[in-house]
């Protein structure tokens, strides 16, 4: 007999995700996702001045401020064809890889981690030979016997004072928990050493972005920030130096822990790279600009098809007509209603809510369905390390194979590139993609200081809003995945918005056909070992990194952090 | 010493974002020394992870959910703080609460904390709080500035 398992909310960070899995034999045979809020932010942006859009879209979400001023701005500058000095891009450049490196290492350290780490398990672990293990699988001078004692230590009276903190919700002792005690201290002394590496990533965004959480320096048209080598208040010599410093400290940490800890959990795990591939068909944009028009990129990206990298096809260009033209929204299965049926182009995207209760067959999530070309697709750092993989992006294969062979080695037997296809493989894949754009992070700093040692100090250039309609739109290889801001503007006013979100593209309700999205896809076949303690669709959602809130509205409810009903 | 102003919450929402509005309103209003530091912290929690992190004094403004009337304006200190993040009060609480746990487990916790809660009445679409909570802006702000004088430290009002 089925048994029906409602988890609501799912996230530990920002927004409201309700997932319903329906178990039989010990395994998921029907999912559904679901936004619990309503979004309808962009409707506050209409009839504003383009220039503010980006500091009001940086609101939406408290995780991805950055990554919305960006988009924004490049969606502006798309609509007016206007050019971007290339100081600017380079320190949009490094403020997004800054912010992303940020991302990374804090979800997977401090926010899922914990699905896969058992945190009172480590209690039970020789310290010694977790230094033994440690030195084994890297250089890194933080995995000596001294540092796993105190760690040790550390934990032995954190738990005994009884404020668990950020550990409460944490599964321990579940049959679906592999790691060894010794495995599982390494965890924690590296969670504890993450906390100081986001740190170095936040310092840059920081530096340039002269505030955090919320950067002020962007502006259509370029960045505010003025270079002066001699000045004390700007973009000085010394500053950049700084920068270096701090890019080099995360370099260190993504290549001999983050990248290390991936091959070792993927290896550990190794059953979870045959669960929760789902959508297969892969959508990423390219990023990181060095010319001012957007035509030349350090990352690729592009759409592959049913996971065969050999039909990549790869988006090109700002305003490239093949990601604009392949991008709708169905609202079949969610609480909106459209003036016409079938789904609709984001320029004429329509925000009006309808909302019924929550229906299998029906509506059910304030999430719009995204397709492109009439396909569901899985955005995100795994379908950025596939396009680069596909598109032979050195830097992108070398990463890929690091992981996969350490892993390869601790298991004792090759783990294939297919095995990406998977919930460990998305993890996998976002710390690849960490160690590729730390060194585009480098490259852009090395050609901002070369270019400014040819004496060119300009970021930025005037926009002119023309009479009558222009429309554009900017896209940005976001974190999460695919970030796509949509704007008309007519008479220098914003006419219409719409932000297509990665959480939209991945946590979608089923399409306009009832294809499902590929949360609910990656769900089918998980096993559950325990339909009351359902772990493993917790492994398998935070995979994905779930943040709602730029996905969807805040909603007002008295509820718990995480409530698990089974009925 | 060294003391952190916290405002937090979502500024496109109406009363959520009141405890920004505040902040914001006390960098406007008064002039404040190099040791305290004001941050628009919206609706982030780990970003503000570096600057919380080992201050004297924390002090936080923040809309509450607490089934007061709204713009009731609540004052919580020391242990009060842990308990109001065990039941989910306000929307970013998983934030600020997930920071104030990594802070605590490294051993980096502020040493004294003060929040400032105010009720709302509307999480609406708006970057303006609604009229009811607005109108208690003023009083939050002076409760800061308060809270900063109570411990010592020199805030003057600007020249109008």
């Amino acid at each position: 007999m089925s048994k029906r398992i409602t988890i609501d909310p799912i996230t530990r960070i920002e927004g409201h995700l309700r997932i319903d899995v329906e178990v039989d034999g010990g395994k998921v045979t029907k999912a559904w996702s679901s936004g619990q809020m309503w979004r309808g932010v962009e409707l506050i942006l209409l009839g504003r001045d383009p220039r503010d859009a980006w500091a009001i879209t940086q609101r939406i979400c408290g995780v991805c401020t950055t990554v919305h001023a960006m988009t924004s701005v490049r969606a502006v500058e798309n609509a007016l064809n206007l050019e971007v000095p290339v100081n600017a891009q380079f320190i949009r450049n490094m403020i997004i890889s800054a912010h992303a490196i940020h991302d990374h290492i804090v979800h997977f350290y401090h926010l899922s981690a914990l699905d896969w780490v058992d945190v009172v398990s480590a209690l039970k672990a020789d310290p010694l030979k977790t230094a033994q293990l440690a030195e084994s699988l890297s250089d890194w001078p933080l995995n000596n016997k001294h540092v796993m004692v105190q760690t040790l230590e550390k934990l032995k009276s954190f738990v005994g004072s009884g404020q668990l903190g950020p550990f409460t919700n944490g599964y321990w002792g579940h049959p679906a928990m592999k790691l060894s005690p010794e495995v599982n201290l390494l965890a924690v002394a590296h969670y504890l050493q993450a906390l100081d590496a986001q740190r170095h990533a936040n310092k840059i965004v920081t530096l340039l972005g002269s505030k955090s959480p919320h950067i002020q320096n962007v502006a259509v048209g370029g960045v505010s920030n003025p270079i002066a080598t001699d000045s004390q208040s700007v973009l000085t010599v010394e500053r950049l130096l700084k920068l270096k410093m701090h890019m080099d400290a995360l370099g260190d940490f993504i290549r001999k822990v983050y990248l290390v800890d991936i091959a070792a959990i993927g290896a550990f795990y190794a059953d979870w790279t045959k669960y929760g591939a789902g959508v297969t068909n892969y959508l990423s944009c390219p990023d990181f600009p060095m010319d001012t028009k957007g035509t030349q990129f350090l990352v690729p990206g592009g759409y592959i098809p049913n996971a065969d990298l050999a039909q990549y096809k790869p988006i090109t260009a700002f305003g490239d007509a093949y990601l604009r033209d392949g991008v709708e929204e169905g609202v079949k299965h969610a609480w909106y209603e459209y003036s016409k049926p079938g789904p609709l182009h984001p320029y004429k995207g329509e925000t009006v809510p309808k909302y019924t209760d929550f229906q299998d067959d029906g509506k059910y999530s304030w999430l719009k369905a995204p397709t492109f070309y009439g396909k569901r697709a899985q955005v995100g750092p795994l379908a950025s390390v596939l396009a680069g993989v596909a598109a032979g992006h050195q830097p992108t294969i070398g990463y890929a194979n690091k992981v996969l062979d350490t892993a390869s080695s601790l298991l004792g037997s090759k783990i294939p590139l297919a095995a990406l296809h998977s919930t460990i493989g998305r993890h996998a894949a976002r710390a690849v993609r960490c160690g590729v754009m730390q060194e585009v992070m480098v490259q852009n700093w090395q050609a901002l200081l070369d270019n400014i040692g040819k004496g060119d100090t300009k970021t930025f250039n005037k926009p002119t809003f023309p009479k009558g309609e222009v429309m554009g739109y900017g896209f940005h290889e976001a974190p999460r995945g695919l970030l796509s801001h949509w704007t008309v503007i007519r008479d220098g006013k914003i006419a219409n918005y719409q932000c297509v979100v990665p959480s939209t593209w991945n946590a979608g309700p089923r399409d306009d056909s009832d294809a499902i999205g590929p949360y609910e896809a990656s769900l089918m076949d998980n096993p559950i070992a325990d339909a009351e303690l359902p772990l493993e669709v917790l492994r398998t959602v935070h995979s994905f990194d779930p943040c709602l809130a730029c996905a969807v509205h805040v909603v007002e409810d008295n509820k718990e952090v995480v409530q698990v009903k089974a009925l | 010493m060294r003391i952190v102003v916290l405002g937090v919450g979502n500024i496109l929402l109406s009363d959520e974002g009141i405890g920004v509005h505040a902040v914001n309103r006390l960098v406007e209003l008064y002039d404040l020394p190099e040791e305290v530091e004001v941050i628009d912290g919206g609706t982030s929690g780990m970003d503000c992870l570096d600057q919380v992190s080992e201050a004297d004094y924390l002090i936080i403004a923040d809309c509450m959910r607490s089934k007061k009337e709204p713009g009731t304006i609540t004052r919580l200190t020391g242990d009060q703080i842990p308990a109001f993040f065990k039941t989910r009060i306000s929307p970013h609480q998983v934030g600020l609460s997930d920071m104030l746990g990594a802070l605590n487990f490294h051993d980096m916790m502020p040493k004294n904390i003060v929040l400032f809660g105010v009720e709302p009445l509307s999480f609406d679409l708006s970057m303006e709080p609604t009229p009811t909570v607005g109108a208690r802006l003023p009083e939050l702000v002076e409760l800061l500035a308060g809270e900063l004088a109570e411990i010592g430290i020199a805030v003057t009002k600007k020249a109008a």
